[in-house]
């Protein structure tokens, strides 16, 4: 498996790992059976903006790195921002992921709308019109 | 930080050994002659080609005639697979019995001749990795072909009870055939008194170069011609010979099948002592009988966590292994073998499987017991399907 330098830097040395106590929003996405799962937890301030994210993954080197980079591309970010995420710009900001890693990517980005989504559920508010229809990984 | 490097994936590939190393170089700038050749460089390549057959021969106890070249382990299962189907179906005989758990260059092939209109029986196997000789006598039918069973599992390591079904075979006038790529150098084989019609081994797993194989072919047993061409290896497997690659394997198995017992004495306890230290920690089970299993084979699942993670962090830490998730298989599916005694998906996903030898020290086996649980604990704090566990919640 060709991994690029930052994806093995994001996995050896992930950041925002762990759990945030009193997330505003936490999405999970994956399942064991395929051999991928991940935990997003987001902290949200009142006017939207997203002050700390982090993330708990349970899958391949590919699977931690493009955790590890969402997190990073959405911390500081407005909602707005982080629902225009897509896995292309995980891919590219870690230098490129191999062909069968790139299912990896779409986790990521999914687990992100994920957490928005509880975002919004959690305040009384309809998220599929927001952040669209969360897309589970095919068994 | 100790900076060590340790090959425990000896399963996948073994380091060419000086002596085949030293046996190999004068055939390409010196020795370089083609065995077809009439003048003496080529004789002598003859010579010499000849003289690596009979240590495979020898190795096997079989007779130099009965030892084909090919270029790897699964050229030789693909042959004797392909070529007794082609030759049986003739005789109405288009049924093939196989196992559930054997590598990809049989079940693949298997698959092939599905397609192309044979039956195929596939073994299953117990929840400790062994074939009982009795399914494959009671799935032996009027037309069956041919009877393929590994003779070591490539992950898990377990040692199939082959000279029990050969004799079955035998009985019931079935040709049999192994691939034997994981057990020579590690298990004593020999082909007449086990009744081993056809038999597959790589070079490369003993301490040969890439791209040599063999295939033993009983006297008797007519396979059709796998590579048409010249007539080398008695036309049957056309092509010139690799010269030195031949005569390295030549040194190789001779190195490989002497002292068999010797080796597996040194290697055992060492092993033994990683499988103990790695099962004190939690939620980790042993995949594969303990006793009837390659000397320096383990492979170990631990739930909670992803296999190719876990390969990345101890190679990070200068530790070769391999496993069986899906990450590693290209797929999303984890491997077959794991699958096949029992293991859910998830817990075949967090396996790793370690072949060690000789070179790995007591000092090494101290290094993998410290550096595993470490990883093993690292990749467990981050992973969501442990907490769930922890909480005592199911993550399926």
């Amino acid at each position: 498996m060709l991994y690029s330098e930052k994806v093995l830097d994001h996995f050896s040395n992930p950041r925002n790992v762990g759990e945030i106590e009193d997330a505003d929003g936490v999405g999970e996405i994956g399942n064991a059976k395929c051999g991928d799962i991940m935990k997003m937890y987001l902290k949200i301030d009142d006017d939207g903006i997203i002050t700390d994210a982090k993330f708990k993954t349970f899958g391949c080197g590919a699977a931690v790195a493009t955790s590890s980079m969402a997190t990073e591309l959405i911390k500081g970010k407005s909602i707005d921002d982080a629902l225009k995420l897509t896995n292309k710009a995980v891919v590219e900001a870690l230098d490129g992921l191999p062909a069968v890693k790139i299912h990896c990517s779409v986790l990521a980005e999914q687990a992100v709308r994920c957490a928005l989504s509880d975002y919004y559920t959690r305040k009384g508010i309809d998220p599929l019109p927001i952040v669209g229809e969360i897309h589970e990984p095919e068994e | 930080m100790d900076k060590r490097f340790i090959y425990a994936d000896n399963a996948a590939t073994t380091q060419v050994s000086e002596e085949v190393l030293n046996a190999m170089l004068p055939y390409f700038r010196t020795a370089y002659g083609n065995p077809s050749s009439i003048y003496k460089l080529g004789r002598d390549a003859q010579r010499d080609v000849e003289a690596a057959r009979a240590k495979v021969a020898k190795a096997l106890g079989a007779d130099p005639s009965e030892i084909f070249f090919t270029s790897c382990g699964t050229e030789s299962d693909n042959w004797a697979i392909k070529g007794t189907a082609e030759r049986m179906a003739k005789k109405g005989k288009k049924h093939i019995i196989t196992s559930v758990f054997e590598h990809h260059a049989v079940i693949h092939t298997c698959e092939d001749l599905e397609k192309k209109g044979f039956e195929v029986t596939y073994i299953p196997v117990s929840d400790k990795g062994l074939i009982d000789p009795e399914d494959v006598r009671r799935a032996i039918r009027e037309d069956t072909a041919l009877v393929s069973i590994m003779y070591a599992n490539n992950e898990i390591g377990t040692i199939q009870p082959i000279p029990e079904i050969a004799a079955i075979c035998k009985e019931k006038k079935v040709l049999f055939h192994t691939d034997a790529v994981q057990a020579v150098g590690h298990v004593e084989i020999d082909v007449k008194a086990q009744n081993i019609d056809m038999l597959s081994l790589s070079g490369h797993k003993i301490h040969a170069q890439k791209g040599i194989g063999v295939l033993y072919v009983r006297k008797g047993v007519v396979l059709p011609n796998f590579i048409h061409g010249g007539g080398q290896e008695r036309a049957k497997r056309a092509g010139t010979e690799n010269v030195p690659a031949i005569v390295g394997l030549g040194v190789a198995i001779e190195n490989a099948v002497k002292n068999i017992g010797e080796k597996a004495a040194v290697i055992t306890p060492r092993r033994n002592r990683l499988i103990d230290g790695l099962l004190e920690i939690p939620y980790t089970r042993l995949n594969g009988d303990r006793d009837k299993r390659l000397p320096g084979n383990l492979n170990i699942s631990f739930e909670g966590l992803e296999g190719e993670s876990l390969l990345l962090m101890l190679d990070m830490n200068g530790i070769c292994g391999s496993s069986g998730s899906a990450c590693t298989s290209g797929s999303l599916d984890p491997s077959h073998v794991l699958l096949s005694i029992g293991l859910k998906h998830e817990v075949a996903h967090g396996s790793l499987r370690l072949s060690i030898e000789e070179d790995v020290s007591d000092e090494d086996v101290d290094y993998i017991l410290e550096v595993v649980p470490r990883v093993v604990e690292r990749l467990r704090s981050m992973s969501p399907v442990w907490e769930k566990m922890m909480k005592g919640e199911s993550y399926e």
